[in-house]
Protein backbone atom coordinates (compact mmCIF):
# COMPACT_ATOMS: atom_id res chain seq x y z
CA UNK A 1 0.00 0.00 0.00
CA UNK A 2 1.83 2.97 -0.94
CA UNK A 3 0.63 5.13 1.73
CA UNK A 4 4.26 6.11 3.14
CA UNK A 5 4.11 9.42 1.16
CA UNK A 6 1.98 12.37 2.62
CA UNK A 7 -1.24 13.31 0.15
CA UNK A 8 0.39 16.75 -0.85
CA UNK A 9 3.20 16.37 -2.11
CA UNK A 10 5.27 19.63 -1.73
CA UNK A 11 4.87 19.09 1.81
CA UNK A 12 6.26 15.40 1.41
CA UNK A 13 8.92 17.48 -0.46
CA UNK A 14 9.85 19.74 2.28
CA UNK A 15 9.95 17.47 4.71
CA UNK A 16 12.70 15.29 2.06
CA UNK A 17 14.60 18.64 1.79
CA UNK A 18 15.02 18.69 5.36
CA UNK A 19 16.85 15.71 5.88
CA UNK A 20 18.69 16.12 3.10
CA UNK A 21 19.91 19.55 4.82
CA UNK A 22 21.16 18.01 7.59
CA UNK A 23 23.13 15.37 5.86
CA UNK A 24 24.45 17.61 3.99
CA UNK A 25 25.25 19.98 6.92
CA UNK A 26 26.50 17.00 8.65
CA UNK A 27 28.55 15.70 5.39
CA UNK A 28 30.45 19.78 5.87
CA UNK A 29 30.85 19.09 9.74
CA UNK A 30 32.69 15.19 9.71
CA UNK A 31 34.80 16.84 6.65
CA UNK A 32 36.09 20.02 9.12
CA UNK A 33 36.69 17.53 11.77
CA UNK A 34 38.51 15.40 9.92
CA UNK A 35 40.57 18.26 8.73
CA UNK A 36 40.77 20.34 11.62
CA UNK A 37 42.14 16.98 13.54
CA UNK A 38 44.90 16.44 10.24
CA UNK A 39 45.85 20.20 10.26
CA UNK A 40 46.72 19.22 13.76
CA UNK A 41 48.86 16.47 13.82
CA UNK A 42 50.50 17.36 10.43
CA UNK A 43 51.05 21.18 11.67
CA UNK A 44 49.20 21.95 8.31
CA UNK A 45 48.22 25.63 8.69
CA UNK A 46 46.88 26.09 5.56
CA UNK A 47 44.53 23.36 5.81
CA UNK A 48 43.58 24.71 8.95
CA UNK A 49 42.67 28.19 7.95
CA UNK A 50 40.76 26.86 5.18
CA UNK A 51 38.75 25.09 8.10
CA UNK A 52 38.74 28.36 9.90
CA UNK A 53 37.02 29.97 6.32
CA UNK A 54 34.93 26.52 6.14
CA UNK A 55 33.00 27.18 8.91
CA UNK A 56 30.97 30.12 7.99
CA UNK A 57 29.24 27.64 5.57
CA UNK A 58 28.18 25.03 8.91
CA UNK A 59 26.73 28.57 10.45
CA UNK A 60 25.06 29.31 7.45
CA UNK A 61 23.57 26.02 7.16
CA UNK A 62 22.14 26.01 10.42
CA UNK A 63 20.35 28.96 9.76
CA UNK A 64 18.72 27.74 6.95
CA UNK A 65 17.85 24.32 8.93
CA UNK A 66 15.78 26.74 11.20
CA UNK A 67 14.07 29.19 8.52
CA UNK A 68 12.81 25.58 6.63
CA UNK A 69 12.00 24.33 10.15
CA UNK A 70 10.09 27.30 11.39
CA UNK A 71 8.46 27.41 8.04
CA UNK A 72 6.59 23.67 7.78
CA UNK A 73 6.14 24.35 11.53
CA UNK A 74 4.29 27.70 10.34
CA UNK A 75 2.71 26.14 7.37
CA UNK A 76 2.23 22.76 7.86
CA UNK A 77 1.02 22.04 11.50
CA UNK A 78 3.19 18.74 11.39
CA UNK A 79 2.18 16.41 14.11
CA UNK A 80 3.90 12.66 14.98
CA UNK A 81 7.24 11.51 12.95
CA UNK A 82 6.53 14.83 11.01
CA UNK A 83 6.95 16.57 14.31
CA UNK A 84 9.76 14.48 15.13
CA UNK A 85 11.51 15.03 12.26
CA UNK A 86 11.48 18.81 12.47
CA UNK A 87 12.50 19.46 16.21
CA UNK A 88 14.81 17.01 15.77
CA UNK A 89 16.33 18.83 13.11
CA UNK A 90 16.44 21.77 14.97
CA UNK A 91 18.49 20.21 17.88
CA UNK A 92 20.80 18.54 15.54
CA UNK A 93 21.26 21.22 13.44
CA UNK A 94 22.83 23.64 16.81
CA UNK A 95 24.58 20.27 17.88
CA UNK A 96 26.34 20.33 14.38
CA UNK A 97 26.93 23.75 14.35
CA UNK A 98 28.41 23.46 17.68
CA UNK A 99 30.72 20.64 16.63
CA UNK A 100 31.98 23.02 13.48
CA UNK A 101 32.56 25.57 16.19
CA UNK A 102 35.58 22.99 17.87
CA UNK A 103 36.59 21.68 14.67
CA UNK A 104 36.87 25.48 13.80
CA UNK A 105 38.51 25.78 17.37
CA UNK A 106 41.22 23.04 16.94
CA UNK A 107 42.58 24.14 13.86
CA UNK A 108 42.72 27.61 15.34
CA UNK A 109 45.28 26.20 17.76
CA UNK A 110 47.37 24.18 14.84
CA UNK A 111 48.05 27.60 13.32
CA UNK A 112 49.88 28.14 16.35
CA UNK A 113 51.99 25.17 15.81
CA UNK A 114 54.32 26.52 12.72
CA UNK A 115 57.91 26.38 13.68
CA UNK A 116 57.50 24.69 17.07
CA UNK A 117 59.29 21.71 17.23
CA UNK A 118 57.76 18.76 19.30
CA UNK A 119 57.97 15.30 19.64
CA UNK A 120 55.13 13.41 17.31
CA UNK A 121 54.72 11.50 20.26
CA UNK A 122 52.97 14.60 21.72
CA UNK A 123 50.02 14.26 19.49
CA UNK A 124 49.76 10.40 19.75
CA UNK A 125 47.03 10.92 21.56
CA UNK A 126 45.14 12.97 20.35
CA UNK A 127 45.23 11.84 16.66
CA UNK A 128 43.56 8.50 18.43
CA UNK A 129 40.90 10.73 19.82
CA UNK A 130 40.26 12.84 17.21
CA UNK A 131 39.44 9.30 15.38
CA UNK A 132 37.15 8.03 17.65
CA UNK A 133 35.59 11.57 17.76
CA UNK A 134 34.67 11.44 14.06
CA UNK A 135 33.17 7.76 14.41
CA UNK A 136 30.95 9.20 16.83
CA UNK A 137 29.69 12.15 14.55
CA UNK A 138 29.86 9.84 11.53
CA UNK A 139 27.70 6.92 13.61
CA UNK A 140 24.93 9.42 15.27
CA UNK A 141 24.56 11.03 12.09
CA UNK A 142 23.85 7.75 10.44
CA UNK A 143 21.45 6.52 13.16
CA UNK A 144 19.96 9.95 12.27
CA UNK A 145 19.31 9.63 8.82
CA UNK A 146 18.22 5.88 9.15
CA UNK A 147 15.98 6.24 12.38
CA UNK A 148 17.79 3.87 13.51
CA UNK A 149 17.68 3.28 17.66
CA UNK A 150 20.27 0.42 17.80
CA UNK A 151 22.58 2.43 16.14
CA UNK A 152 21.85 5.85 18.35
CA UNK A 153 22.19 3.66 21.88
CA UNK A 154 25.60 2.31 20.15
CA UNK A 155 26.99 5.87 20.29
CA UNK A 156 25.47 7.16 23.18
CA UNK A 157 27.02 3.82 24.85
CA UNK A 158 30.50 4.63 23.09
CA UNK A 159 30.36 8.33 24.80
CA UNK A 160 32.51 7.11 28.18
CA UNK A 161 35.38 6.16 25.85
CA UNK A 162 35.84 9.55 24.60
CA UNK A 163 35.77 10.77 27.96
CA UNK A 164 37.76 8.37 29.05
CA UNK A 165 40.47 8.99 26.51
CA UNK A 166 40.55 12.87 27.43
CA UNK A 167 41.50 11.65 30.82
CA UNK A 168 44.20 9.97 29.83
CA UNK A 169 45.55 12.38 27.49
CA UNK A 170 45.24 14.78 30.25
CA UNK A 171 47.59 12.97 32.39
CA UNK A 172 49.48 12.07 29.36
CA UNK A 173 50.41 15.57 28.78
CA UNK A 174 50.96 16.46 32.59
CA UNK A 175 53.46 14.17 32.44
CA UNK A 176 55.31 16.00 29.54
CA UNK A 177 54.72 19.27 31.12
CA UNK A 178 56.59 17.70 34.31
CA UNK A 179 59.43 16.51 32.12
CA UNK A 180 60.27 19.98 30.55
CA UNK A 181 58.63 23.36 31.33
CA UNK A 182 59.36 24.56 28.10
CA UNK A 183 56.75 21.80 26.75
CA UNK A 184 54.06 23.79 28.49
CA UNK A 185 53.06 25.86 25.86
CA UNK A 186 52.41 23.32 23.40
CA UNK A 187 50.92 20.83 25.68
CA UNK A 188 48.11 23.40 27.10
CA UNK A 189 46.99 24.00 23.37
CA UNK A 190 47.15 20.35 22.74
CA UNK A 191 45.12 20.04 26.20
CA UNK A 192 42.32 22.51 25.02
CA UNK A 193 42.53 20.42 21.41
CA UNK A 194 41.75 17.39 23.59
CA UNK A 195 38.85 19.18 25.78
CA UNK A 196 37.26 20.54 22.45
CA UNK A 197 37.34 16.36 21.04
CA UNK A 198 35.74 14.97 24.41
CA UNK A 199 33.04 18.29 23.59
CA UNK A 200 32.82 16.65 20.16
CA UNK A 201 32.00 12.95 21.04
CA UNK A 202 28.78 14.77 23.68
CA UNK A 203 27.32 16.84 20.71
CA UNK A 204 27.51 13.34 19.12
CA UNK A 205 25.82 12.21 22.04
CA UNK A 206 22.96 14.48 21.60
CA UNK A 207 22.23 14.08 18.01
CA UNK A 208 22.00 10.47 18.53
CA UNK A 209 19.44 11.03 21.37
CA UNK A 210 17.50 13.24 18.62
CA UNK A 211 18.14 9.99 16.19
CA UNK A 212 16.40 7.62 19.22
CA UNK A 213 13.46 10.21 19.61
CA UNK A 214 12.85 10.05 16.14
CA UNK A 215 12.82 6.83 15.59
CA UNK A 216 10.88 6.14 19.07
CA UNK A 217 9.11 9.25 20.21
CA UNK A 218 10.94 8.27 23.57
CA UNK A 219 13.74 10.05 25.37
CA UNK A 220 17.03 7.76 24.76
CA UNK A 221 17.97 9.32 28.82
CA UNK A 222 14.92 7.78 30.45
CA UNK A 223 15.24 4.61 28.67
CA UNK A 224 18.63 3.95 28.99
CA UNK A 225 18.44 2.06 32.05
CA UNK A 226 15.76 -0.62 30.74
CA UNK A 227 17.87 -0.97 27.80
CA UNK A 228 20.73 -1.85 29.32
CA UNK A 229 19.16 -4.49 31.80
CA UNK A 230 17.57 -5.67 28.94
CA UNK A 231 20.74 -6.26 26.91
CA UNK A 232 21.96 -8.15 30.48
CA UNK A 233 19.37 -10.50 30.33
CA UNK A 234 20.35 -13.60 27.71
CA UNK B 1 -22.13 -12.87 -4.57
CA UNK B 2 -21.06 -16.29 -5.01
CA UNK B 3 -17.97 -16.02 -2.71
CA UNK B 4 -18.38 -13.71 -0.55
CA UNK B 5 -14.90 -11.81 0.71
CA UNK B 6 -14.49 -12.30 4.16
CA UNK B 7 -16.34 -9.06 6.27
CA UNK B 8 -13.65 -7.39 7.96
CA UNK B 9 -15.64 -8.73 11.07
CA UNK B 10 -14.03 -11.93 10.66
CA UNK B 11 -10.29 -10.90 11.07
CA UNK B 12 -9.01 -10.45 14.47
CA UNK B 13 -8.94 -7.19 15.42
CA UNK B 14 -7.77 -5.58 18.74
CA UNK B 15 -7.97 -1.71 19.46
CA UNK B 16 -4.77 -0.19 20.45
CA UNK B 17 -5.23 1.39 23.71
CA UNK B 18 -3.02 3.72 26.15
CA UNK B 19 -4.20 4.20 29.83
CA UNK B 20 -4.01 7.53 31.05
CA UNK B 21 -3.42 7.72 34.20
CA UNK B 22 -4.58 11.35 34.90
CA UNK B 23 -7.96 10.56 33.18
CA UNK B 24 -11.34 11.22 35.03
CA UNK B 25 -13.31 7.90 35.69
CA UNK B 26 -15.59 7.05 33.34
CA UNK B 27 -19.18 7.07 33.82
CA UNK B 28 -20.15 6.77 30.17
CA UNK B 29 -19.01 3.68 28.67
CA UNK B 30 -19.28 1.55 25.60
CA UNK B 31 -18.84 -2.43 25.32
CA UNK B 32 -18.56 -3.98 22.09
CA UNK B 33 -20.72 -2.04 19.84
CA UNK B 34 -21.99 -3.09 16.28
CA UNK B 35 -24.27 -0.79 13.96
CA UNK B 36 -25.41 -2.02 10.77
CA UNK B 37 -27.64 0.05 8.56
CA UNK B 38 -29.77 -3.07 7.00
CA UNK B 39 -27.00 -5.52 5.74
CA UNK B 40 -24.34 -3.31 5.98
CA UNK B 41 -22.10 -3.04 8.78
CA UNK B 42 -20.81 0.31 9.86
CA UNK B 43 -19.12 -0.22 13.52
CA UNK B 44 -17.35 -3.36 14.42
CA UNK B 45 -17.12 -4.01 17.87
CA UNK B 46 -16.45 -1.04 19.70
CA UNK B 47 -15.42 -0.65 23.13
CA UNK B 48 -13.83 2.80 24.87
CA UNK B 49 -14.69 4.56 28.39
CA UNK B 50 -15.35 7.79 28.17
CA UNK B 51 -14.01 9.89 30.89
CA UNK B 52 -16.22 12.27 32.86
CA UNK B 53 -15.47 15.82 32.90
CA UNK B 54 -13.06 16.09 30.16
CA UNK B 55 -13.54 16.19 26.37
CA UNK B 56 -12.89 13.32 24.04
CA UNK B 57 -12.40 13.66 20.29
CA UNK B 58 -13.38 10.79 18.20
CA UNK B 59 -10.98 11.45 14.52
CA UNK B 60 -11.03 9.61 11.13
CA UNK B 61 -11.84 9.80 7.71
CA UNK B 62 -14.79 10.37 5.90
CA UNK B 63 -17.10 7.15 6.28
CA UNK B 64 -14.92 5.94 9.35
CA UNK B 65 -17.49 5.56 11.06
CA UNK B 66 -17.07 8.34 14.37
CA UNK B 67 -20.40 10.01 13.87
CA UNK B 68 -22.65 6.90 13.54
CA UNK B 69 -21.25 5.85 16.68
CA UNK B 70 -21.59 9.36 18.32
CA UNK B 71 -24.91 8.77 17.39
CA UNK B 72 -25.47 5.83 18.93
CA UNK B 73 -24.73 7.59 22.62
CA UNK B 74 -28.00 8.88 22.44
CA UNK B 75 -29.63 7.13 20.10
CA UNK B 76 -29.85 9.72 17.56
CA UNK B 77 -29.87 6.07 15.19
CA UNK B 78 -32.92 4.73 16.32
CA UNK B 79 -35.09 7.28 13.94
CA UNK B 80 -32.52 6.06 10.83
CA UNK B 81 -34.75 3.34 9.06
CA UNK B 82 -33.15 -0.20 9.16
CA UNK B 83 -30.55 0.75 11.36
CA UNK B 84 -29.82 -1.98 14.03
CA UNK B 85 -27.35 -1.36 17.59
CA UNK B 86 -26.24 -4.10 19.22
CA UNK B 87 -23.60 -4.34 22.22
CA UNK B 88 -23.97 -1.79 25.28
CA UNK B 89 -23.69 1.60 25.73
CA UNK B 90 -24.03 2.87 29.61
CA UNK B 91 -24.22 5.85 31.84
CA UNK B 92 -23.31 5.17 35.36
CA UNK B 93 -23.71 1.28 34.67
CA UNK B 94 -27.49 2.06 33.16
CA UNK B 95 -28.16 0.50 29.98
CA UNK B 96 -29.02 3.16 27.46
CA UNK B 97 -29.83 0.55 24.87
CA UNK B 98 -32.80 -0.96 27.67
CA UNK B 99 -36.60 -1.46 27.06
CA UNK B 100 -37.91 0.98 29.55
CA UNK B 101 -35.77 3.66 29.07
CA UNK B 102 -37.40 6.76 27.89
CA UNK B 103 -35.34 8.36 24.72
CA UNK B 104 -36.72 11.83 25.44
CA UNK B 105 -35.22 11.87 29.01
CA UNK B 106 -32.26 10.27 27.89
CA UNK B 107 -31.47 13.18 25.39
CA UNK B 108 -32.01 15.49 27.76
CA UNK B 109 -29.12 14.19 29.89
CA UNK B 110 -26.63 13.51 26.77
CA UNK B 111 -27.47 16.69 24.75
CA UNK B 112 -26.16 17.21 21.46
CA UNK B 113 -25.10 20.03 19.15
CA UNK B 114 -24.78 19.74 15.51
CA UNK B 115 -22.35 20.67 12.54
CA UNK B 116 -24.82 23.29 11.12
CA UNK B 117 -26.19 25.85 13.98
CA UNK B 118 -29.94 24.85 13.60
CA UNK B 119 -31.76 27.54 16.08
CA UNK B 120 -35.25 27.41 16.17
CA UNK B 121 -37.13 29.71 13.94
CA UNK B 122 -38.32 31.33 17.53
CA UNK B 123 -36.52 33.84 19.17
CA UNK B 124 -33.31 33.35 21.80
CA UNK B 125 -35.21 33.37 24.80
CA UNK B 126 -37.52 30.77 23.20
CA UNK B 127 -34.50 28.67 21.73
CA UNK B 128 -33.43 28.04 25.27
CA UNK B 129 -36.52 28.19 27.23
CA UNK B 130 -37.89 25.09 25.15
CA UNK B 131 -36.31 22.48 26.77
CA UNK B 132 -36.81 23.55 30.26
CA UNK B 133 -40.41 24.03 29.78
CA UNK B 134 -40.64 20.83 27.55
CA UNK B 135 -39.08 18.91 30.46
CA UNK B 136 -40.74 20.70 33.18
CA UNK B 137 -37.62 22.05 34.65
CA UNK B 138 -38.98 25.53 35.76
CA UNK B 139 -41.18 26.01 38.74
CA UNK B 140 -42.13 29.60 37.57
CA UNK B 141 -41.51 32.07 34.96
CA UNK B 142 -38.76 33.81 37.04
CA UNK B 143 -37.04 30.26 37.43
CA UNK B 144 -37.62 29.60 33.83
CA UNK B 145 -35.24 33.06 33.21
CA UNK B 146 -32.40 32.48 35.04
CA UNK B 147 -32.26 28.85 33.77
CA UNK B 148 -32.01 31.10 30.82
CA UNK B 149 -29.57 33.73 31.06
CA UNK B 150 -27.54 31.02 32.98
CA UNK B 151 -27.18 29.10 30.04
CA UNK B 152 -26.68 32.02 27.80
CA UNK B 153 -23.61 32.78 30.20
CA UNK B 154 -22.24 29.08 30.24
CA UNK B 155 -22.64 29.17 26.48
CA UNK B 156 -20.97 32.69 26.37
CA UNK B 157 -23.38 34.53 24.74
CA UNK B 158 -25.49 36.27 27.51
CA UNK B 159 -23.23 39.43 27.23
CA UNK B 160 -24.17 39.80 22.86
CA UNK B 161 -27.22 38.97 22.93
CA UNK B 162 -28.66 40.28 26.60
CA UNK B 163 -30.48 43.84 24.81
CA UNK B 164 -32.14 41.50 22.46
CA UNK B 165 -33.43 38.13 23.99
CA UNK B 166 -36.34 38.77 21.86
CA UNK B 167 -35.10 39.09 18.89
CA UNK B 168 -35.24 35.92 16.55
CA UNK B 169 -32.54 33.22 17.13
CA UNK B 170 -31.48 32.84 13.46
CA UNK B 171 -30.79 36.86 13.25
CA UNK B 172 -27.11 36.03 14.94
CA UNK B 173 -24.37 35.00 13.22
CA UNK B 174 -22.71 31.89 12.79
CA UNK B 175 -20.60 31.39 15.28
CA UNK B 176 -23.60 32.70 17.49
CA UNK B 177 -26.18 30.24 16.51
CA UNK B 178 -23.85 27.56 17.45
CA UNK B 179 -23.49 28.89 21.12
CA UNK B 180 -27.18 29.26 20.94
CA UNK B 181 -27.83 26.00 20.82
CA UNK B 182 -25.12 24.77 22.97
CA UNK B 183 -27.42 27.21 25.62
CA UNK B 184 -29.93 25.53 24.41
CA UNK B 185 -28.30 21.71 25.21
CA UNK B 186 -26.86 23.40 28.63
CA UNK B 187 -30.26 24.56 29.55
CA UNK B 188 -31.66 20.85 30.58
CA UNK B 189 -28.66 20.12 32.40
CA UNK B 190 -27.27 17.39 30.92
CA UNK B 191 -24.29 15.33 32.05
CA UNK B 192 -22.66 14.70 29.14
CA UNK B 193 -23.01 16.95 25.47
CA UNK B 194 -22.19 15.47 21.90
CA UNK B 195 -20.76 17.92 19.66
CA UNK B 196 -21.08 16.76 16.09
CA UNK B 197 -18.44 18.89 14.14
CA UNK B 198 -19.62 22.09 15.76
CA UNK B 199 -17.37 24.14 13.97
CA UNK B 200 -16.90 22.62 10.92
CA UNK B 201 -19.45 25.51 9.24
CA UNK B 202 -17.87 28.70 11.37
CA UNK B 203 -15.09 30.93 10.63
CA UNK B 204 -11.54 30.55 12.55
CA UNK B 205 -12.30 33.35 15.14
CA UNK B 206 -16.22 31.81 15.70
CA UNK B 207 -14.21 28.31 16.02
CA UNK B 208 -11.72 29.24 18.56
CA UNK B 209 -14.48 31.19 20.85
CA UNK B 210 -16.44 27.75 20.79
CA UNK B 211 -13.50 25.80 21.58
CA UNK B 212 -12.78 28.59 24.60
CA UNK B 213 -15.86 27.77 25.90
CA UNK B 214 -15.69 24.09 25.09
CA UNK B 215 -12.22 24.07 27.60
CA UNK B 216 -15.06 25.68 30.19
CA UNK B 217 -17.60 23.72 29.75
CA UNK B 218 -15.56 20.95 30.32
CA UNK B 219 -15.21 21.79 34.15
CA UNK B 220 -18.94 20.71 34.66
CA UNK B 221 -19.87 18.37 31.57
CA UNK B 222 -18.15 15.13 29.90
CA UNK B 223 -17.86 15.96 26.05
CA UNK B 224 -17.34 13.80 22.83
CA UNK B 225 -16.65 15.61 19.69
CA UNK B 226 -16.39 14.68 16.39
CA UNK B 227 -14.45 16.47 14.17
CA UNK B 228 -12.57 16.43 11.09
CA UNK B 229 -10.11 18.93 11.85
CA UNK B 230 -7.02 16.99 13.71
CA UNK B 231 -5.55 20.29 14.58
CA UNK B 232 -9.26 21.30 16.75
CA UNK B 233 -9.20 17.34 18.32
CA UNK B 234 -5.39 18.09 19.51
CA UNK B 235 -6.12 21.53 20.67
CA UNK B 236 -9.41 21.02 22.62
CA UNK B 237 -9.31 16.93 23.70
CA UNK B 238 -7.76 15.47 26.73
CA UNK B 239 -8.67 11.87 24.72
CA UNK B 240 -8.57 10.98 20.92
CA UNK B 241 -10.11 8.01 19.51
CA UNK B 242 -8.89 7.02 15.98
CA UNK B 243 -11.52 5.24 13.94
CA UNK B 244 -11.07 3.30 10.22
CA UNK B 245 -13.64 1.48 8.44
CA UNK B 246 -15.88 1.37 11.15
CA UNK B 247 -13.42 0.01 13.97
CA UNK B 248 -11.62 1.96 16.88
CA UNK B 249 -7.92 1.45 15.63
CA UNK B 250 -6.33 3.34 18.81
CA UNK B 251 -7.62 5.39 21.55
CA UNK B 252 -5.33 6.95 23.94
CA UNK B 253 -4.42 10.45 25.76
CA UNK B 254 -4.46 13.33 22.91
CA UNK B 255 -0.94 14.09 23.33
CA UNK B 256 0.46 10.85 22.92
CA UNK B 257 -1.51 10.28 19.65
CA UNK B 258 -0.25 13.26 18.34
CA UNK B 259 3.22 13.37 19.16
CA UNK B 260 3.89 9.03 18.98
CA UNK B 261 0.98 7.02 17.78
CA UNK B 262 1.23 3.89 18.08
CA UNK B 263 -0.20 2.21 15.44
CA UNK B 264 0.83 3.06 12.04
CA UNK B 265 -1.95 3.72 10.79
CA UNK B 266 -3.15 6.45 12.92
CA UNK B 267 0.50 7.50 12.36
CA UNK B 268 -0.36 7.67 8.92
CA UNK B 269 -3.88 9.15 9.20
CA UNK B 270 -2.82 12.41 11.37
CA UNK B 271 0.28 12.94 9.19
CA UNK B 272 -1.60 13.19 6.15
CA UNK B 273 -0.92 9.77 4.45
CA UNK B 274 -3.64 8.44 3.94
CA UNK B 275 -7.64 9.72 3.30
Amino acid sequence: MPNNEHIVSSYEDELTELARAISEMGGLVEKALANAVDALVRTDEELAMAVVVADKKIDAMQHLIDEKSVSIIARRQPVASDLRLVIASIHVANDLERIGDMAKSTARRATQFEGVTMSTQFKNGLRHMGELAQRQVKLALDAFAAKDKDTAVEVFERDTDVDALYVSLFRELLTYMMEDPRNITMCTHLLFCGKNLERVGDHSTNIAEQAYFLATGKSLISDIEDLRREKLQP
Amino acid sequence: MANPAPTPAMESFQTVRTADANANPARLKADGVNVFYGEKQALFDVSIDIPEKSVSAFIGPSGCGKSTFLRCINRMNDSIEGCRVTGDITLDGENLYDARLDVVELRARIGMVFQKPNPFPKSIFENVAYGPKIHGLARDKTDLEEIVVSSLKKAGLFEEVKDRLHAPGTGLSGGQQQRLCIARAIAVGPEVILMDEPCSALDPIATAIIEELIDELRENYTIVIVTHSMQQAARVSQKTAFFHLGKLIEEGPTEGIFTNPREKRTQDYITGRIG
